[in-house]
């Protein structure tokens, strides 16, 4: 049964109001996780990397308040998809892709790790941050068990989850005959936030690509002795531009590549409701061309009907709630690029300032006047 | 044709001038005054262009600069305590029609140096005065600097442009994210303004800046205005290290005559073959000799009073030079920094408005 009572209570709560709810989970926030000290595991057959996982929780359901475990990307990658097949139409935050494509990243480069780990810190604690998944068994198992490995065989089996596929492609082909309206517009938002957001990425990639050929000028300036001045301004200009770099890299491209990859689960999400729905229309429609009345059918068909019920309500609630963290996150990663952008200017307009002070080798009176009037305007 | 505008009464008020003639304006005065270091004209081909910059000589902005330059050269021309002087100069300003002619009438053009004998004297004049050789030697110095700078502020700019101008994207994309959205809606649009704003604002700063790379262009030319100065002062004190000679060997000759032993000569050899000279024809060979040696020292007097009236001249005239030009480099290099402060508080300006955007989101 992929709904346990606990997590149909916390379905109710998802209909009051949101607000509340955000601030409660702020104020009485019982559980901190981190993901840190990488560490390189050699073996026979692989090399990889194992991640600490600390845990500190309040929570009852935990017999100890403190937990220390070490985790691979693979174990990452079992507890998502347990998540997903637990909750097929709950949005789970996305995790870091398996390798990048563009570039030569190597696995075990630094800068690569460093960007997986501070990733996979924000996935656990974006699930802890979820009132139904947070609750989940096999997320308190990944925070907990020393060793996951038994824990991994259990639970449907492949074969299963193969049928699980060829319905869905049956389904598909079949087509939705009644999509509520309200699933059809989100389906739109969908696709057009997949691609705007996919744009926005596009459009900051580029310009770190720019920034760096201008940095790469910039250094290339090889300034003799009596434009010292100058030399020494064009120095702390790609010091200021190489910084301004960094944290469009660490700040603003993480935040977006996070939300191309939720822009990709939403539409699993989409997909997973609409072949419950598909699968419910389908043994309906079974039930309804035949004649005489069949009790196991019927209960069948009522089974899936509550089915669709709960599949969409979920998905509601969680919908509004993914979409206000959106905003959140984004706005947070904007805002702060805009900081970041302002402080670069003015340090610029410090080491301009020094340069002409420094041509001059005096205070050019009519030019500091004239700067000093503008600060004041 | 550019048009120059000067108030000279009672001459008209402004007049044509083709480039061609501000260049044959300019050969006259280096010519006539050797000694001056005669203001530069503006490129006549754009030079130094980053390449979104249109290196068209047709280009509006390119020839608009180039009046502005050659405005300049007039000013320039027309304020120094010499050259303003001139005639010629006058005529320039005045006389529309028939200008040229009474320039060539003044036959300047036969009084140039040939290149080749001002390159041979650089190698060969042996006391060149020191005050000249450290301003050739700055003269090179002050054009690897500033020919430098013009380059690396080039290929600078055109990047710069490319990461402004991206900046525009976002505020396309923006603009249609935020038709979908509902909450984030405004303050996507407006955050999408202001980068349209800022990735625009590129155009204007690149084209001021040029105005101040145009500055440091009319020192780069300047430079070698001041190099032909010291190649003059190699030349008239190579001629009269040349006429020295040449009066010393003639009086030698003259000695070797006078006293009857002439030394290894072709007369000398010719009187051993085939005997004595007669002594009307000695005579007569003294007698020329004495007409050219009078002559010889002439042109020494007079060789000497033109490489001392020329350094004299020159050295009044390139310490004017150099204080004009440590202040103008001055002014230019803080009018610059200036410059780039007020594009600083631009982008501060831009940056501040869309962060307010994006906290309405």
């Amino acid at each position: 049964m992929p709904n346990s009572p606990s997590s149909m209570v916390n379905q109710y709560r998802l209909e009051e109001d949101e607000e509340e709810e955000q601030q409660q989970d702020a104020d009485t926030k019982d559980i901190f996780i981190t993901v840190d000290n990488p560490e390189s595991h050699v073996t026979a057959i692989e090399t990889f990397i194992m991640y600490r996982v600390l845990t500190k929780t309040t929570r009852s359901e935990f017999d100890s308040s403190e937990y220390e475990v070490r985790r691979r990307y693979q174990d990452f990658l079992w507890l998502r998809s347990r998540l997903e097949e637990n909750h097929p139409t709950l949005i789970v935050h996305p995790l870091p892709e398996k390798f990048v494509m563009k570039g030569m990243v190597e696995r075990f480069n630094d800068d690569f790790i460093e960007t997986r780990r501070k990733a996979l810190h924000r996935f656990l604690n974006k699930i802890s941050e979820h009132p139904i998944l947070s609750y989940s068994q096999h997320f308190k198992v990944f925070l907990t068990a020393q060793e996951l490995t038994s824990h991994k065989k259990q639970g449907p089996g492949f074969l299963s989850r193969m049928g699980e596929t060829v319905r869905a492609v049956a389904n598909s082909v079949r087509g939705l005959r009644n999509r509520p309206e309200e699933f059809t517009l989100m389906q739109e938002y969908v696709e057009d936030f997949s691609n705007k957001i996919c744009s926005v990425d596009k459009v900051t990639q580029r310009i770190i690509k720019e920034q760096r050929e201008y940095l790469d000028e910039l250094k290339q300036y090889d300034l003799a002795e009596p434009l010292k001045g100058v030399a020494r301004c064009v120095e702390g200009c790609s010091k200021e531009t190489e910084e301004q770099i960094q944290h469009l890299s660490e700040v603003l491209v993480p935040a977006l590549h996070e939300y191309v990859l939720c822009a990709e689960t939403l539409k699993a999400v989409m997909r997973r409701r609409d072949n419950i729905q598909a699968e419910f229309e389908a043994k309906n429609e079974a039930l309804a061309s035949r004649k005489p009345e069949n009790q196991e059918l019927q209960e069948e068909v009522d089974g899936l009907a509550d089915r669709v019920e709960l599949a969409n309500n979920a998905l509601k609630g969680d919908w509004s709630r993914w979409q206000k963290g959106m905003r959140t996150d984004l706005k947070s990663a904007f805002i702060s690029t805009a900081e970041k952008n302002v402080d670069y200017y003015e340090k610029v307009a410090l080491y301009r300032l020094a340069s002409a002070c420094s041509t001059t080798q005096l205070w050019s009176t009519e030019a500091a006047e004239w700067i000093f009037q503008e600060e004041i305007d | 044709m550019d048009a120059v505008a000067e108030g000279r009464n009672p001459a008209p008020d402004s007049l044509w001038r083709r480039y061609s003639e501000f260049e044959l304006l300019r050969s006259y005065l280096v010519v006539t005054y050797p000694y001056i270091v005669v203001p530069p004209l503006p490129e006549k081909r754009a030079e130094f262009v980053w390449h979104k910059l249109s290196a068209d000589n047709m280009d509006p902005d390119f020839v608009e600069r180039r009046r502005v330059g050659l405005e300049n050269f007039l000013l320039r021309v027309a304020s120094h305590p010499v050259l303003s002087n001139d005639k010629i100069l006058y005529h320039f300003l005045t006389e529309e029609h028939g200008w040229k002619e009474v320039v060539y009438e003044t036959g300047f053009q036969a009084k140039a140096d040939s290149r080749l004998r001002a390159l041979s004297a650089t190698f060969r004049v042996r006391n060149t005065d020191k005050r000249f050789m450290d301003m050739k030697h700055y003269s090179d110095e002050l054009q690897s600097h500033t020919s430098q700078l013009l380059r690396a502020r080039a290929r600078v700019a055109d990047r710069l442009y490319g990461v402004f101008k991206v900046h525009g994207n976002y505020g396309r994309v923006f603009s249609e994210w935020s038709a979908i959205e509902k909450e984030m809606g405004d303050g996507l649009q407006s955050a999408g303004h202001h980068m349209d704003a800022y990735a625009a604002s590129i155009d204007d700063i690149l084209e001021e800046e040029e105005h101040y790379a145009d500055q440091l262009k009319e020192y780069l030319f300047y430079a070698e205005a001041l190099r032909a100065v010291c190649r003059k002062h190699e030349l008239t004190q190579f001629e009269l290290e040349m006429a020295s000679q040449d009066l010393i060997s003639k009086k030698q000759q003259r000695e070797e005559l006078a006293t009857g032993c002439e030394r290894f000569s072709f007369k000398g050899m010719t009187n051993k073959l085939f005997g004595q000279e007669a002594p009307e024809q000695r005579e007569a060979r003294l007698k020329l000799l004495e007409e050219l040696i009078a002559e010889g020292e002439e042109a020494v007097k007079e060789k000497t009073v033109e490489c001392e009236e020329h350094v004299e001249r020159a050295w009044v005239d390139m310490q004017r030079f150099e204080e004009q030009k440590d202040k103008d480099l001055r002014e230019a290099l803080i009018n610059y920094a200036v410059m780039q402060i007020s594009m600083c508080k631009k982008g501060i300006q831009v940056w501040s408005n869309a962060k307010e955007c994006f906290l309405k989101m």
